[in-house]
């Protein structure tokens, strides 16, 4: 497997980079720095959560995921498409327009993602009646959230709930199925297609899984422009989904809560939220919720980077489509014949100490009180101009040697 | 003498929006030295119900936090009504917050247990009329 730090989750672009501060200083967890005037990520700290794509103004800053071309490489090659991507079609009413449209466009089969949030769905019901995992339980289906919280919110990890993300299983189930319609497993190619960086790298890297189940990731956008020429033309539209409105509902924040629980539940999305939520959990806050969803991106999926439509006229879409899906029962899991285990984490994913200055709680300290020491000579008035997101995290990089120790601060 | 992280913070009454900020700060601190998650934990709940207690019953008051390898020290400081009976505030359960506080989720009346069970050091003064001062202490493991 790849190492986290060697994952280029975005990309800079030199040229269009004007060194203008947006993006650092609402990274949310100060992974970047501008250095001789670009933007630089600290990739070890970098949770793919896309807030730097979607705000720089200049468009410098790429999410990475591969490119379609990539799906030649098999000779099977089979589609996810995520439920959001339903959201991203005008006058769609029947989400088996998109699913021939990737057969057009090349795929030899679809396994829908939404189907894979169902069985989730499914599972986190059971999961909360056993009650074994800590409450408020708190859902891992986004992985920014969840690289957030075991980079910082150590505290929370015995309240994640322990399945895999939806994609996983959705993949896990569609290769399967394929090897069992007798193609070589060499010969299959798993695609997913990515509403944002986050899933990319996750899905890479492999989270709460022993090797990744996806042989690559594309972008909703790529995918898209390819989609529309074809699905205007196509021929015959055969019934493929196996979708029901509960699957779809979770493109948009709040539909993984409302699948699975009764309970109290809570939804929140857009970074800024889920912070101030997992900060009130390890203060003990929101003592009388049972279930908590958690998106990175404001709205839910049909929020990330990758998207090609605003997130809000894709939010109206997928309230319309549902209209027109089944309601299927959410027990699904003896329709799959697969037991409890099969949805559950293979491995736990590890926790990182992104925060951490050093192993050493003595050499930590003596950094921090240096730190504390060049802060009270700062203005404290974080404008940027040192290349750091705040004079804390100047008076950090300076005392942790990050920087020459003959840096200045522009301003005194 | 001893490496120790001071850190000041002005609580500000009846503020709700404002309050965790400074548990919040005092927590990634902690988080940079690479404290035990647990004792964070204990730092985060104790230091967030005194500063809220401070909030709610008190107007406003000061934190004032001296952070160590291995113990953290936090005093609070207000200038509020003060407290009459101590001991009937440290029984769980007890309360005097108002409705509209009450509608909010707060005055359960386990503020002060809580932040007396999750310390290793927990003392409190308070004059009526004058404020209070609570001295807390979280030993790391
Ligand atoms: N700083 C303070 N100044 C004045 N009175 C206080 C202060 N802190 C606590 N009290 C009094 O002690 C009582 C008990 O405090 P405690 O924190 O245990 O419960 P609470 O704040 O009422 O409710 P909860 O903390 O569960 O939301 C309060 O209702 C209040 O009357
Ligand atoms: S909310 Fe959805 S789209 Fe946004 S980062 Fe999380 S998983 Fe990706
Ligand atoms: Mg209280």
């Amino acid at each position: 497997m790849i190492a986290k730090k060697d994952f280029r989750t975005v990309i800079l672009d030199p040229e269009k980079c004007k060194g203008c501060v947006t993006c650092m200083k609402r990274c949310p967890t100060e992974a970047i720095r501008v250095r001789n005037g670009k933007a630089s990520v600290n990739y070890e700290k970098c949770i793919g959560c896309g807030v730097c794509v979607r705000l720089c103004p200049h468009h410098a800053k790429l999410a990475y995921y591969d490119s379609f071309d990539e799906i030649h490489n098999y000779k099977y090659k089979i589609a996810l498409p995520p439920p959001s991507l339903y959201g991203q079609f005008n006058n769609l009413y029947d989400v088996n327009y998109v699913l021939n449209g990737l057969l057009e466009i090349g795929f030899d089969e679809v396994y829908e993602v939404g189907r894979g949030a169902e069985l989730v769905s499914s599972v986190t019901k059971i999961l909360l009646d056993q009650g074994k995992i800590k409450f408020p339980v708190i859902s891992t289906a986004c992985p920014a959230v969840l690289e957030l919280i075991l980079a910082r919110y150590h505290n929370l990890k015995d309240n994640l709930l322990n399945v895999l993300a939806p994609v996983d299983i959705a993949a896990k189930l569609a290769r399967e199925k394929a090897i069992s319609k007798g193609i070589p497993a060499e010969d299959i190619g798993v695609f997913f297609i990515s509403p944002c960086p986050a899933k990319v790298f996750s899905l890479k890297l492999g989270l709460g899984v022993r090797k990744p189940y996806v042989d690559g990731v594309l972008s909703v956008g790529e995918v898209y422009m390819k989609l529309v020429p074809v699905m205007n033309k196509l021929q015959e539209v055969k019934p493929i989904s196996k979708l029901g409105a509960t699957g779809l509902r979770w493109a948009v924040s709040g539909g993984e809560a409302e699948a699975a629980f009764r309970g109290k539940y809570l939804a929140a999305d857009g970074i800024e939220n889920v912070l101030n939520i997992l900060n009130g959990l390890e203060e003990n806050e929101l003592k009388d919720i049972d279930f908590i969803e958690l998106n990175a991106c404001a709205g839910g999926c049909v929020g990330g980077v990758l998207n090609v439509e605003n997130p809000f006229i894709a939010k109206a879409r997928i309230r319309e489509l549902r209209k027109r899906m089944p309601q299927l029962d959410c027990n699904l899991l003896s329709d799959e014949g697969k037991g409890l285990e099969y949805y559950l984490w293979e491995e736990e994913p590890d926790i990182k100490n992104i925060d951490r200055i050093d192993e050493d709680r003595m050499t930590a300290m003596q950094r921090l009180v240096e730190a504390e020491k060049i802060l009270n000579s700062l203005p404290q008035i974080d404008c940027g101009l040192c290349g750091a997101p705040s004079c804390r995290a100047f008076s950090e990089d300076l005392a942790n040697g990050v920087i020459p120790p003959d840096t200045k601060c522009p301003r005194v | 003498m001893e490496q120790c992280v001071h850190l000041e913070f002005e609580v500000a009454g009846n503020n709700f929006a404002q309050a965790g900020l400074a548990s919040d700060q005092v927590k990634s601190t902690l988080k940079k030295l690479g404290i035990d998650p647990q004792d964070i934990r204990r730092v985060a709940i104790a230091m967030y119900e005194g500063e809220i207690n401070m909030v709610i019953h008190a107007n406003g008051g000061r934190a004032y936090v001296d952070i160590f390898v291995d113990k953290i020290c936090i005093n609070l400081i207000d200038q509020g009504k003060g407290i009459e009976n101590i001991e009937l505030a440290m029984t769980p359960g007890y309360s005097t917050a108002p409705d509209d506080v009450r509608a909010l989720g707060f005055g359960a009346g386990m503020g002060l247990p809580n932040m007396k069970k999750y310390t290793d050091v927990f003392n409190i003064e308070s004059e009526v009329g004058k404020g209070t001062k609570v001295e807390m202490e979280i030993h790391f493991r």
